[in-house]
Order: structure tokens, then C-alpha cells, then sequence
């Protein structure tokens, strides 16, 4: 068992760093996760995130990139759903980077 | 006494095997075993004829958690984790019908 | 990519009591996200899993229901429900919390014969 030190309070995550108990997320532990995948958080940032936020709530699932990809692009415009730009603001993949910032468990089927 | 099923009434014949051995008292669903009490089952009547021998008890979590807390069949008794702990104390023996 | 097979998911079991429901949702999530052409079987026990209003916060469970919603978003759109097993439950299409198609027994069987890999739970 891992965990992160933020704001003076102890959040367990698993060994690759996702959080383990989701209740616990808030926008800090968010900011401290993206600094340690070297990402500034920006509002484009934040977008993304509060919609995995929100897929999770729905559906109880983190989307894997091509669903992410897909229903970004219906929600927030096809200038945002395609991968130059989710990678573009996550280079080592939106699902894995975006989800961990989220709180949220690694996307099913992202090895 | 108590007897406890945790097996679907429509794949097992586990209910059935309680229902032809046990001589009366208490019976409580529990887990996929609560399925049995729901109405418009192919097993409703037979849980319905068992109703005039034993005190039927569902426990109410499993129910609601597979969606059909709204449809149990009337006269069946629901009890939550409290009951279930209130029925095993006061029968002196219990069958788990596993 | 290669070429795409027909993946079929034979689902029988009642969701909670065992682990075989929500295994079979996480296969099926993956192999969608591999672009295969996936259809998903529900029968005998198998067709509660679909059923609306699960609430499981009294058995301190994972309510995975809403991810069968989600499917839609996989492109995963081919789900069959045996009428035999939904009857005999006393269920109806309305029950369910997707849309799907209700088939005969002979019709399920027609269609797992239809597959190039069948996976089962």
C-alpha cells in the first residue's frame, strides 16, 4: 500500500498512484497527482477531468480513451474530441493521466 | 427451527429441497436466494403454497440491491441485518441450505 | 488492425452472489475497446442483471448496473434477452434498464453458433 502526503492529510493510492478511495478527491490532491505526472493544471485541464468526474457518477466506469475521445468530442465540441488535443494536454494518454487526476481507478482495459 | 436458502429458486433445486424436508417454522431468503419471493416468478406459487407451513423471511438488502424491493410477495416477512441476527438467536437450530 | 471476430458473451448468472456478472462486464468493456464485434446474451439467471432500480448500499457492494448503459458508448448494441428466462421471472422489457431484444431459446442457440468465440459466465 502506497500513499500521498497533501495539505497535511494522507491519501492511500495503489502502487502506480491511483487513488483508492475516490470519496476522498478533492481539486488539491488533483493539483498535487498532476504535478507529479508533470502537468500543469489549466482550465482546458480541469475540463476534461471534471468530465471524467461526471461519466464516473453516471455510468460507474472510466471510459476507455476511445469512448472518452468520442463523448468529449459530443459534449464539449469536435475541436476537443479527438486525440491531438486530449493528448495534447495529457501526453502519456487521457485515459490513464486524466482518470488518475481524477481520482478515479484506471480506465478498464488500459494496460 | 430456521432454515436459511442463498440459491436462485429458478436454477437450483436447492428451495425446493428445503420446502420438501422442512417440517415448518421459520425460512429466510437471503442473497440470490431472494429472488424466490418476488411476484410473477414460475416458482410464486409454490412459494405461496409454502407461505401456509413456515413464516417466510426475506432479508431486505439483497432484495433492494437487485432492484425488486418494490415487488415482494405480500405476506412474506422482511427483515433487515438485525432481524436476520434475531431469527438465528431465537430458533434453537438453523439449516443453511447451501 | 486485424481482422475483426464475432465475440459473444453467454450471460447466466444473477448479479452479487458471485463474482461472474461483473467479470463478464470487465471482458466485455475490453474487448470493446479493441473495436471486435461483441454481442452480449442474457439467460436464465443471467437476465436479473439487467434489471433496474438496484440500490446496494445494504450489502456494501458495487452497484455496477449503470455501466451497462454505458455499452452504448463501446458501440456495443447487439444485447438478446431469452423470453423463456424473463417470463419465468416474472420480467418484461420495461424492467430492464437498457434496450434490448427478446428472442426463443432456438433463436439464442441459432445465434451462439453464428459466433467465432463464445466466452461464458
Amino acid at each position: 500500500m502506497s500513499s500521498i502526503e497533501v495539505g497535511g492529510k494522507s491519501y492511500e493510492t495503489d502502487e502506480e498512484g491511483y487513488l483508492l478511495n475516490l470519496s476522498e478527491w478533492n481539486a488539491e490532491v488533483a493539483d498535487y497527482i498532476a504535478k507529479t505526472e508533470n502537468i500543469d493544471m489549466s482550465d482546458q485541464h480541469w475540463e476534461v477531468v471534471n468530465f471524467l468526474r461526471e461519466y464516473f457518477e453516471e455510468y460507474q466506469i472510466a471510459p476507455a480513451v476511445r469512448v472518452l475521445t468520442k463523448s468529449i468530442g459530443k459534449k464539449l465540441g469536435a475541436d476537443k474530441g479527438n486525440s491531438e488535443y486530449l493528448y495534447g494536454l495529457f501526453p502519456y494518454g487521457p485515459g490513464k493521466q486524466a482518470c488518475k487526476i481524477a481520482g478515479l481507478p484506471k480506465p478498464t482495459g488500459c494496460v | 427451527m430456521l432454515h436459511i436458502v442463498n440459491k436462485s429458486p429458478l436454477t437450483s433445486n436447492t428451495l425446493e429441497s428445503c420446502l420438501n424436508t422442512a417440517t415448518g417454522g421459520d425460512i429466510l431468503l437471503i442473497e440470490v436466494g431472494v429472488y424466490a419471493v418476488t411476484r410473477g416468478t414460475a416458482v410464486e406459487a409454490k412459494l405461496r403454497a409454502a407461505m401456509g407451513k413456515f413464516r417466510v423471511h426475506v432479508l431486505m438488502p439483497d432484495l433492494d440491491a437487485r432492484g425488486l424491493g418494490d415487488r415482494l410477495v405480500e405476506g412474506v416477512l422482511p427483515v433487515d441485518y438485525a432481524g436476520f441476527v434475531e431469527l438465528a438467536a431465537s430458533n434453537k437450530t438453523c439449516q443453511s441450505w447451501l | 488492425m486485424s481482422e475483426v471476430k464475432k465475440f459473444m458473451f453467454v450471460n447466466r448468472k444473477a448479479p452479487y452472489g458471485t463474482i461472474y456478472a461483473l467479470e463478464s462486464l470487465e471482458v466485455v468493456l475490453i474487448t470493446a475497446a479493441f473495436d471486435q464485434d461483441v454481442s452480449l446474451m442474457f439467460l436464465d439467471d443471467g437476465v436479473y442483471q439487467l434489471k433496474k432500480g438496484q440500490q446496494t448500499k445494504g450489502i456494501e457492494t458495487k452497484n455496477f448496473s449503470p455501466a451497462y448503459r454505458a455499452l452504448e458508448d463501446y458501440d456495443v448494441e447487439k444485447l438478446y434477452v431469452d423470453k423463456e428466462s424473463m417470463d419465468a421471472r416474472g420480467l418484461t422489457e420495461e424492467d430492464f434498464l437498457v434496450s434490448v431484444t427478446v428472442l426463443s431459446r432456438a433463436e439464442m442457440g441459432a445465434l451462439m453458433d453464428e459466433q467465432d468465440v463464445v466466452l461464458s459466465f
